[in-house]
């Protein structure tokens, strides 16, 4: 009985968080999307600020990380690949799987590291010492001024990031392709590009957008729900990178699932 | 209550509380609450750690949502206006945070003319002409391009009443202005509160548990203990009141320690009205 109730418990906690979730990236929404039109203006500073932390800032860690997964996943595939004596399909092996799936994901989990952490971290510390309450008692909505220059600059910079994460490691893969099958550089890339479908890579963009949402609703929610005192903000940004990584994957089968039956049609 | 005695209310107070109650969760924290602050006048909210004054003055600004009674700002009703409407009170009151609450990655000049760039459509350079002025004010001139890192404790209080001020508010309302400051410092921050009284005539609003500077900066004071007005009215009244808690307040007596062991088993067995207060003392209310 304590065992359903517990069950119980902890299903209507879980939808209540993702309400809250919901609810504050439909508020950045509409300051972002509608807010314009109603005579308030977009935070395009802030919003550019943002965009150079979240994005260009994580671009060397990125290349490099990519580039090593690149790399790992066509010394992967050869394994299997040279029994068959298909070693050329390694260019279509790494191809495909970064741009469907591991350019998106890792992407994420490193914009979780860098940013939602660090959006957890800056709205909790903002919290704990009443500047949040500052805002409201100056009329101006933290959601607004706080979380929507973050969301625009997460939902634009995430598919540029994914982007950049797909050529590294297509590029990691063509190290393995040229020092160990025999492939010219040219040829490699070319190889690559056949193997590929625009519906990889745009499935692959679609998912880092939703990502994106995710990560700095949640980084944001943890944040402002944060409760008094400098161990809380620690105790935020912590949930924030594991509840982050945790939806991330669970966004990611629910769309992948969803292509999988879409493209079976 | 009565249409009339709305309209007369309007004519003279600033600010009206009737019968306001605040909750934490299940637990009530303000227990009915009443009182005006009249117009130019400065009001001192008086009261020991965990008596809810804090509370209250969140409660004024809109921070906390009252669970029955009524505040009325400038003759409006708080709980029967639109959030567009309150922030239009909001924008001309003015908040000075405990801890400043000063924004950390802007500089001075930013946060002080943030509210200007949010509410306002003034040009940059004249927005930079009124943030030197209200810094000259609180005597921070050339303070525009610092960090709030960089200032001492005094100047951060001093920056956070510039930013409460740069919309040029009607009422001023301050957190424990001198909390956390030496007494040199915290008098001169009780002056600069006199010398606003003086050149704006602003309605001000105190929060604090410093008696002295009670005295100097008030002309009317409420005490208010475990969520109950004690006693509210001018510096003399509450100087000669012989009312025994206002007496222990301003005598500073300690609780009696509890002696009997009869008085012993009621405290530990008595509803959890202490516990209470404790928890309260722990949430820094």
């Amino acid at each position: 009985m304590e065992l359903a109730e517990q069950i119980g418990g902890s299903v209507t906690d879980g939808l209540a968080y993702l309400g809250a979730l919901v609810s504050l990236g439909a508020r950045a929404a509409y300051f972002t999307f509608v807010g314009p039109f109603r005579g308030k203006h977009l935070r395009v500073h802030q919003t550019v600020s943002q965009a150079m932390q979240v994005g260009v800032r994580a671009l060397p860690i990125l290349s490099l990380i990519t580039f090593f997964i690149g790399l790992i996943m066509a010394l992967q595939s050869a394994y299997e690949l040279r029994r068959l004596g298909a070693i050329s399909f390694v260019a279509n092996a790494v191809a495909i799987s970064m741009t469907r799936e591991l350019g998106p994901l890792i992407t994420a989990i490193i914009v979780i590291g860098r940013s939602g952490s660090a959006f957890a971290a800056e709205i909790a510390t903002m919290k704990v010492t009443e500047e949040i309450d500052a805002l409201e008692t100056m009329a101006i909505h933290p959601v607004d001024f706080l979380v929507t220059p973050k969301f625009l600059a997460m939902i634009m910079m995430l598919p540029c990031l994914t982007i950049w994460a797909n050529t590294m490691g297509i590029l990691g893969g063509a190290l393995f392709g040229v020092t160990q099958a025999d492939f010219f550089f040219g040829r490699y890339i070319r190889a690559s590009l056949d193997a590929l479908y625009l519906r990889d890579i745009v499935t692959g963009l679609i998912k880092s957008v939703v990502f994106g949402m995710t990560i700095t609703a949640v980084g944001c929610h943890e944040g402002l729900t944060t409760g008094a005192g400098a161990e809380q903000v620690g105790r935020s940004t912590t949930r924030a990178v594991v509840v982050s990584i945790f939806l991330v994957i669970l966004v990611d089968l629910v769309f992948t699932t969803l292509f999988f039956f879409i493209s079976e049609r | 209550m009565e249409p009339m005695e709305d309209t007369i209310l309007q004519d003279e107070a600033m600010i009206s509380l009737r019968g306001l109650r605040v909750n934490y969760g299940e637990r009530e924290i303000l227990h009915g609450l009443s009182f005006e602050v009249m117009r130019g006048e400065t009001l001192v909210i008086l009261g020991g750690s965990g008596s809810g004054k804090s509370t209250l003055l969140r409660t004024l600004v809109g921070l906390e949502q009252p669970a029955s009674g009524e505040i009325w700002i400038k003759g409006q009703n708080l709980a029967a206006i639109s959030e567009a409407q309150k922030n239009e009170i909001r924008k001309r009151i003015g908040m000075s945070f405990q801890g400043g609450a000063l924004f950390g990655s802007m500089t001075v000049g930013e946060n002080v003319s943030l509210p200007l760039r949010e509410h306002t459509k003034l040009e940059s350079s004249t927005i930079e002409i009124m943030v030197r002025l209200k810094l000259d004010q609180v005597g921070l001139a050339g303070f525009e391009n610092y960090m709030p890192s960089q200032l001492s404790g005094g100047m951060k209080k001093r920056a956070a009443v510039a930013r409460a001020m740069s919309m040029d508010p009607e009422i001023l309302f301050f957190d424990e202005p001198s909390a956390g400051l030496d007494p040199i410092i915290a008098a001169g921050v009780d002056e600069l509160i006199l010398e606003l009284k003086k050149a704006f005539h602003m309605t001000i609003v105190v929060v604090t548990h410093e008696l002295a500077s009670a005295f100097l900066i008030a002309d009317r004071m409420v005490l208010i203990d475990k969520g109950y007005i004690v006693a509210i009215g001018s510096k003399e009244e509450m100087r000669t009141s012989t009312h025994p808690r206002v007496r222990q307040f301003f005598d500073r007596v300690p609780e009696p320690e509890v002696s009997q062991e009869a008085d012993y088993l009621q405290m530990l067995t008595e509803d959890n009205r202490r516990t209470g207060n404790l928890l309260t003392e722990k949430r820094g209310v």
